[in-house]
């Protein structure tokens, strides 16, 4: 801009013009770049308004109209003397089009009200009235949203989720903070090495150790509770651990050296010295472990698939809609329930989420 | 390492008195004491959740160990692992699985690859807010995504089938066709790309920006820049995706499962193995033979991935070496 400006100022006009060009090259590659990322992005965000539409729309209205408007809407009907009678767009003999009302419908010849003209009393159609489109207006079904939280029991889903998460997330804190502690400040005979199984444990598949486990879990009275769901997430997790010691290799060792020679042992840095400066790292794994926990369908399936009051919302909004799957309406109404925390909780706190993924999937 | 600077340093040990004078440590031994203390959590937990249960679950892959029956278990030798390369649902799983890794990886990669360049141009304004959206779909919780897709994919209501429809074709039922139901699979799970695009995205703000103006000088045009800079500095991104999506798609279950119930239909097109290991295991309870399908996963997975690093030598640039 200012080599612009400059160049304006001492020069001719000659001078500017190429200059300009380039400007609108640069102006119309922008404006054109935007367009198709926005295209992408709508074909990309398509299901979610089909999500909200769907779950907005009456059973009558789905099932009636599968091909029919895309948004919510009923019937407009008219009162007659006491009846409401549906709307249609009648063509007239005299080339016309008007919206009256369907009093008394027949094959071949129905009666018809003008809602604009009632005194004019019925008028007598030629024509199946099938064939006539109908007058709609827009409907959400609001309702879908409060039968949908009472029929799944939502309060009670929310409860356990909330449980099974927080519990689970204080759990892999302790242990993990705990574990990248020790890597990233304590000489371990074999460091190196545990640290390589450590990571090696993210590609390891978890059928591998899923039988026993379950096997063990359930001789010890655990299937059908809550325990296999939080107790091992008090022994830290590979991603965790690497994302704080991480985060703990960039803090400064001089804090903890004096801390060390005013007599305070180990665990006193932690608390002290490190883990106030490590909040950001600490709010991360927080946050990844409590959408991990929310999401988790394949835990509570095996666990709790015969348990349906202490299930969370993967599980139980997933056996609720296997039952309510004629009911699409209600099916895209507990979808978005289900969705709107991880969602929300990751449009506020994207920063965390967006640093966290960057630490745990590039700095490898 | 602090400690190792300063191992006979007084000051430290009269610090600890009560340790030191019972057994005269010193202070590098204290220090491993406490980092063996500090890192007893993992060590147990390995121990206990997936070193133990990982040679329990070999050592049952070779027993007939059925939690439905009261019967004593016994070694039945190689029999489940026969009994895996001739039983037919096995053998579909085996093959859905590899069919759809081999389209779904080069998409998880290609899709993300693209997106996160696209993203990263210069000439791109608002980039902030449509990385935030293009990564949104990825926190959708799996469950809620599977009925998203397939309210969707739906033949009559579904917006893809009207958009469809609105070009004048006639378009099927995803879902409920055989050739189809993979396809629908995979732009479900091209729907969570934004975790890849992210780290990518992540690593290509990072190459030095000098590079890119000496090769414009060498008179490099934007896609030479991109194939012979870009890709290769971020070659080692691509290559922990890579290895994530080969292991993520060998335990693929729970898309398929919510969005067949279960059933890997139609006609078993979406049997995937997982499904038929689940079942196996937790619908007939023959956790000897479900044993050896989990085992054979992991050592699938495990040849995959050595192989993935072995080739990783010629085509993963690490910069320090």
């Amino acid at each position: 801009m200012a080599a612009a400006t400059r160049k304006f100022g001492e020069n001719s006009a000659v001078n500017t013009a190429p200059h300009y060009s380039k400007q609108l090259r640069r102006f119309t590659l922008v404006a054109l770049l935007l367009l198709f990322t926005i295209m992408l992005l709508t074909a990309f965000l398509l299901p979610f308004g089909n999500m909200v539409i769907i779950s907005l729309k009456s059973y009558t209205d789905l099932s009636s109209t599968a091909n029919g408007p895309i948004l919510p809407v009923t019937n407009q009907m008219f009162t007659y003397e006491g009846t409401a009678y549906p709307l249609y767009n009648v063509p007239l003999p005299d080339g016309t089009t008007k919206q009256l009302a369907l009093v008394k419908p027949t094959r071949t010849v129905s009666q018809f009200i003008d809602p604009a003209n009632v005194s004019a009393g019925l008028i007598p159609w030629t024509g199946n009235w099938r064939g006539l489109d109908t007058v709609y207006v827009l409907a959400p079904e609001w309702q879908n949203y409060p039968t949908a939280w009472n029929d799944i029991n939502f309060p009670l889903i929310f409860r356990n989720t909330l449980v099974i998460a927080m519990v689970g997330m204080v759990g892999t804190l302790l242990s993990s903070i705990c574990v990248a502690y020790a890597f990233a400040r304590f000489p371990i005979p074999g460091k190196n090495i545990l640290f390589l199984i450590l990571i090696g444990t993210i590609i390891l598949p978890t059928q591998v150790t899923l039988i026993p486990t379950y096997v063990v879990f359930s001789k010890l009275g655990w299937a059908n509770t809550w325990l296999p769901l939080i107790i091992p997430h008090f022994f830290a997790n590979a991603y965790n651990v690497f994302l704080l010691r991480q985060f703990f290799l960039t803090l400064p060792k001089a804090l903890d050296e004096a801390a060390m020679m005013d007599g305070a042992n180990p665990l006193q840095i932690l608390i002290r010295v490190i883990i106030p400066q490590a909040w950001p790292a600490i709010v991360t794994v927080g946050l990844f472990h409590f959408v991990f926990a929310w999401n988790d369908y394949f835990n509570p399936l095996v666990y709790l698939a015969g348990q349906p009051d202490l299930q969370p919302i993967s599980v139980a909004v997933q056996q609720f809609n296997y039952q309510y799957g004629p009911h699409p309406e209600l099916v895209q109404a507990t979808s978005l329930m289900a969705l709107i925390v991880p969602v929300v909780l990751f449009f506020f706190a994207q920063r965390v989420f967006m640093r966290g993924i960057v630490i745990t999937g590039v700095e490898k | 390492m602090a400690t190792t600077t300063s191992p006979n340093n007084p000051v430290l040990v009269s610090a600890q008195p009560a340790v030191a004078k019972r057994s005269r440590l010193t202070v590098q031994q204290q220090q491993r004491m406490w980092g063996m203390l500090f890192m007893s959590p993992w060590l147990i937990g390995f121990l206990l959740f997936t070193l133990g249960p990982m040679i329990v679950s070999l050592y049952f892959s070779f027993t007939d160990f059925d939690l439905a029956k009261q019967e004593v278990t016994h070694w039945v030798g190689l029999q489940n692992w026969q009994y895996l390369f001739q039983d037919p649902d096995a053998l579909q799983g085996i093959k859905v699985t590899l069919v759809f890794a081999i389209i779904a990886v080069p998409f998880g990669l290609l899709l993300p690859l693209a997106l996160a360049t696209l993203l990263q141009s210069k000439y791109l304004v608002g980039k902030r807010i449509l990385t935030t959206l293009f990564y949104m779909p990825y926190m959708v919780p799996i469950v809620s995504g599977a009925f998203i897709w397939e309210a969707f994919l739906n033949p009559q209501t579904g917006w893809l089938n009207r958009i469809l429809r609105l070009f004048g074709l006639n378009p099927p039922d995803w879902l409920q066709t055989q050739s189809l139901i993979l396809p629908a699979l995979l732009l479900m799970g091209i729907w969570g790309v934004g975790n890849a695009m992210l780290t990518m995205m992540a690593t290509m703000s990072g190459v030095p920006t000098e590079l890119y103006e000496a090769a414009s000088v060498d008179g490099a045009g934007p896609l030479t820049k991109w194939r012979k800079i870009t890709i290769p500095l971020i070659s080692p991104v691509i290559f922990y995706n890579l290895v994530l999506s080969v292991i993520g798609l060998m335990q693929f279950f729970t898309l398929p499962f919510i969005v067949t119930n279960g059933t890997g239909d139609p006609n078993k097109a979406a049997y995937f193995f997982n499904i038929h290991l689940f079942k196996t295991a937790f619908t007939y309870f023959k956790m000897g033979y479900a044993s050896a399908q989990a085992w054979l996963l992991f050592l699938v997975a495990l040849i995959f991935t050595l192989i993935l690093f072995g080739t990783s030598r010629r085509w993963v640039y690490y910069g320090g070496e």
